[in-house]
C-alpha cells in the first residue's frame, strides 16, 4: 500500500532527493514551495521516473492563513496523509541580521510559518489519522553563535516545538522527528568558507526517508554531528564569548 | 540573493589542461537568471579544454536534471538539461525504450551531448545525437529563452548543436528515444588480422547490426598493423533477469598510476592479450548495454591511469577514400614516437548534421589515447593534425585540447557561417571557453 506523503519546501535538494526515495518505493507525493512551477516541475518528474502520484502545490510560510486550506489540499488529492516532511528554511543572506524587518523575515520563515503549517498537519492527523511529521531543524539551532543567531533562534524554537509536539501527539500514536543536519552540499553551503564534513543531498534523503520510518525524537544527520553539537554545548561561555564561531 | 559560486581547479575528463574557474551550481530554473552569458558545463566529460573557462565563471548543469515529459506512444522525452544519458537508459530500457544515439560513455549530459552533438555506435546508419533532437531550448547570452528547432531559429539550432556551449546555455531537450527489442545486446565478435581486413569488415554494407565498432591494437607493427576485433550488435530480448544500465561503477583507481605501467611494453603485451581474448569470442552471445556501450564506465575515475600528467585523446575523422592511407600513416607516427596507447577505436560514420562545428562526416574515425608527456606529445600530436589536414579530415573539438587556430580553420570550413551567427547572439563575446581562445573561433579569418 503506498503512503501518502506531503513535502513542504520540496524544492530543497535534500527534499527532492528525500522525494525521489519516497517515490522510487512506491509512495504517493504532494510537493509543494513557494515556487510553484518548481514544484510543477518536481511533481513531473517523479511521474515519469517513477511512474507514480505526484500532485503539486505552492506553501508560503509567511501566509499563516493559507495553511490549512493547503493541509487540506494535500489530503484530498492523496487521500489522506501518513507522512509530513517539513524542509522549510532559508538561511537569508545574514542570518545574524540586527535588521528588524530581516530578523522578523528569518524567524517567519524558519519558525512561524513552519510551527503554523506543522500544527494545521497536526490537527488534521489528530482527526484523520497519520503516522509520522518530520520537521527539518538545524544544528545551528543548538547553541546561539555569533554568526547566524537568527537562524538559529528560529531553528532552535522549531526544535522546542517539535519536542512539544511530540508529547502532546503521542497519545494519538503520531510519532514526531526533529531532523538536524550539519553541512549539506546545497546552494545554502555551496562556496561557503569554513564547510567541512559535507554530505550529499541523496545521502540526507535517504536518511529523512529512514527517519521517517522509524526514528523518533531528534536525529542528527549524519551521526556524527550528535558529538559535534554536545562538544560545542559544553565550552563555557567565558571562552565561547572569544571564539568566532 | 546573488547565487553563490565556488573557485575550483577544474579540467576536461583527460586532465590536461586545468583552469580555476568560478562555478555555478544553480539548483532552481529561476536561479538561471544569474547565470547569463557564462559558459556552461555538464558532467565534465569533453576530454580538452571545451568546459574551460580560465579565471572566469562556468556554470554547472548538473542540478537541473529532471525529466519534463514523456510521450509513451512516440518516446518523445522532454527533460531538462543536465539529466544525464545513463539516468534515461537506466529509467527507459525496462519500458522498451533506449537512446537514440549514445556515446561510449553513459556519464554525459544531454546538454553536453547537444553541444558536442556526439555519436555513437551507430553513426553510419543513425547520423549523431542531434538528429533525434526535435527542440531544445536556449538561454542566450542576451538572457532571453528560445525554443530552437529545424523550424523555428534554425540558424542559432544549426550553430548551438555541435557549437560547444558557445552560443548560449542549454536549458532543456527534446529528445526522441528509439524503441528496442529488448534489455539485452546481441553481440558478435570478428577478428581482423590487419588494417586491410578490418576496413573490408567496417565497410561491409550488408551487415545487420545497426552498431559497428572495432577495437584496434595500435601498438601493432610490422604485418600486424591494424590488428583489431569488430565488435557489432543489437538490442535483443533475453531471459530474466534483465539487465539494468547502472550507474555505480565496480571498480575504482584509486589514485593516479606510476609512469612505468605504461611503459610501451607492458601496453603491447596487454593489447595483445587483450586482442586474443575479444577475437576467441566468434560465436555471438547476450551481454548487456553497460558491458556493450559503456566497458569502461565499469572503472571510476579510469582517467587516472594515464597518471598526474593527464592524457591527450585524439580522435579524427577522415574521407572515405583518403582514410585507409592515412589510418595507416597515423599508426606509423604514433608507433614511431613510442607513443603508448591502450586500445584505440576505429569506426566508419555516416553523413554529417547540419551542426556547424559538428565533427562528423562521411568517412573513417580513428579515436586513441596518447599519455600527456608535454612537448614530446605536442609535437606528435600536431604531425598528425597535418595528415589529417592533408586528407581533407577533422580532429573532434569535444576530445581535442591540442589544435592550433590555423588547423582548425582548415579542418572546420563552416566555421565562418558560425561565427556569423555567434556575432549576433553574443555581441560581446561573453561566452568564452579555453577551446574557443585556444583555436581564435571568435576571431575573423
Amino acid at each position: 500500500m503506498p503512503r501518502a506523503v506531503l513535502i513542504l519546501g520540496a524544492t530543497s535538494p535534500m527534499a527532492r532527493a528525500a522525494a525521489y526515495a519516497f517515490a522510487a518505493r512506491g509512495d504517493w507525493l504532494f510537493l509543494a514551495s513557494r515556487d510553484e512551477s518548481e514544484c510543477q516541475k518536481l511533481a513531473q518528474d517523479l511521474l515519469i521516473r517513477f511512474q507514480t502520484k505526484a500532485f503539486w502545490g505552492r506553501f508560503d510560510a509567511h501566509q499563516t492563513e493559507s495553511h490549512v486550506e493547503l493541509i487540506d489540499n494535500a489530503a484530498a488529492a492523496l487521500g489522506g496523509l501518513d507522512y509530513a516532511l517539513f524542509v522549510v528554511g532559508d538561511l537569508g543572506s545574514e542570518p545574524n541580521s540586527l535588521e528588524p524587518l530581516e530578523t522578523a523575515r528569518l524567524i517567519q520563515t524558519n519558525f512561524l510559518g513552519v510551527a503554523s503549517v506543522i500544527g494545521a498537519c497536526a490537527t488534521f492527523m489528530g482527526n484523520h489519522g497519520g503516522s509520522v511529521i518530520l520537521g527539518v531543524g538545524s544544528v545551528a539551532g543548538d547553541r546561539g553563535r555569533q554568526s547566524n543567531f537568527v537562524y538559529g533562534a528560529a531553528k532552535g524554537g522549531l526544535a522546542l516545538y517539535l519536542q512539544g509536539l511530540q508529547n502532546f501527539l503521542h497519545p494519538k500514536g503520531i510519532r514526531v522527528v526533529a531532523f538536524k543536519p550539519g553541512f549539506v552540499d546545497t546552494g545554502m553551503t555551496y562556496g561557503k568558507p569554513g564547510v567541512f564534513l559535507v554530505a550529499t543531498p541523496e545521502q540526507a534523503g535517504k536518511s529523512l526517508v529512514r527517519a521517517m520510518d522509524n526514528a523518533s525524537g531528534v536525529v542528527y544527520f549524519p551521526w556524527f554531528w550528535w558529538l559535534i553539537m554536545r562538544v560545542i554545548q559544553l565550552i563555557p561561555d567565558v571562552i565561547f564569548k572569544r571564539l568566532k564561531l | 540573493m546573488p547565487l553563490p559560486s565556488l573557485e575550483q581547479d577544474l579540467s576536461g575528463w583527460g586532465r590536461f589542461p586545468t583552469a580555476r574557474c568560478r562555478v555555478l551550481r544553480p539548483e532552481r530554473d529561476r536561479e538561471l537568471a544569474d547565470c547569463v552569458g557564462v559558459l556552461p558545463r555538464g558532467m565534465g566529460r569533453s576530454y580538452g579544454d571545451a568546459a574551460l573557462n580560465k579565471d572566469g565563471g562556468v556554470v554547472s548543469t548538473q542540478r537541473l536534471d529532471r525529466m519534463l515529459a514523456f510521450d509513451a506512444n512516440t518516446g518523445l522525452l522532454e527533460a531538462e538539461a543536465g539529466l544525464s544519458l545513463g539516468v534515461i537508459a537506466q529509467t527507459f530500457l525496462p519500458r522498451g525504450w533506449f537512446l537514440p544515439v549514445t556515446p561510449g560513455t553513459k556519464f554525459v549530459s544531454l546538454g553536453g551531448a547537444v553541444a558536442g552533438d556526439v555519436h555513437g555506435k551507430n553513426h553510419h546508419l543513425e547520423g549523431s545525437f542531434s538528429r533525434h533532437v526535435e527542440a531544445f531550448e536556449l538561454l542566450c547570452p542576451n538572457g532571453d529563452r528560445i525554443s530552437c528547432s529545424r523550424q523555428s531559429y534554425s540558424d542559432v539550432f544549426e550553430a548551438t548543436v555541435g557549437g560547444m556551449g558557445l552560443t548560449g546555455l542549454i536549458t532543456n531537450v527534446r529528445l526522441r528515444l528509439r524503441k528496442v527489442a529488448g534489455p539485452w545486446m546481441y553481440v558478435r565478435h570478428k577478428s581482423a588480422s590487419d588494417l586491410d581486413q578490418i576496413f573490408q569488415l567496417l565497410s561491409d554494407r550488408a551487415a545487420p547490426e545497426p552498431y559497428s565498432v572495432a577495437w584496434i591494437d595500435c601498438l601493432a607493427r610490422g604485418r600486424h598493423l591494424g590488428r583489431s576485433v569488430l565488435m557489432v550488435g543489437d538490442h535483443a530480448d533475453g531471459p530474466v533477469p534483465a539487465p539494468r544500465v547502472t550507474l555505480k561503477s565496480q571498480l575504482r583507481a584509486p589514485m593516479d598510476l606510476p609512469g612505468w605501467v605504461l611503459h610501451p611494453s607492458l601496453l603491447r603485451a596487454f593489447n595483445a592479450a587483450f586482442h586474443r581474448y575479444q577475437a576467441r569470442k566468434t560465436l555471438p552471445f547476450l551481454t548487456s548495454p553497460d558491458a556493450f556501450f559503456y566497458p569502461l564506465d565499469g572503472i571510476r575515475n579510469w582517467n587516472r591511469l594515464y597518471g598526474r600528467q593527464g592524457f591527450v585523446q585524439y580522435q579524427c575523422v577522415l574521407p572515405e577514400k583518403e582514410a585507409f592511407a592515412g589510418v595507416q600513416v597515423l599508426l606509423e607516427l604514433i608507433s614511431a614516437a613510442g607513443a603508448a596507447s591502450f586500445l584505440a577505436v576505429l569506426k566508419r560514420l555516416g553523413e554529417g548534421s547540419e551542426g556547424l562545428l559538428s565533427f562528423c562526416m562521411p568517412g573513417f574515425t580513428l579515436a586513441l589515447d596518447i599519455p600527456f608527456k608535454g612537448k614530446e606529445t605536442l609535437a606528435l600530436v600536431q604531425s598528425m593534425d597535418l595528415e589529417v589536414v592533408r586528407r581533407g579530415g577533422r580532429v573532434n573539438l569535444c576530445k581535442d585540447a591540442c589544435l592550433s587556430p590555423e588547423t582548425f580553420r582548415a579542418m572546420y570550413p563552416r566555421a565562418a557561417a558560425w561565427r556569423d551567427i555567434k556575432r549576433r547572439l553574443d555581441p560581446d563575446g561573453l561566452i568564452q571557453s579555453g577551446l574557443s581562445r585556444r583555436i581564435h573561433l571568435l576571431e575573423e579569418d
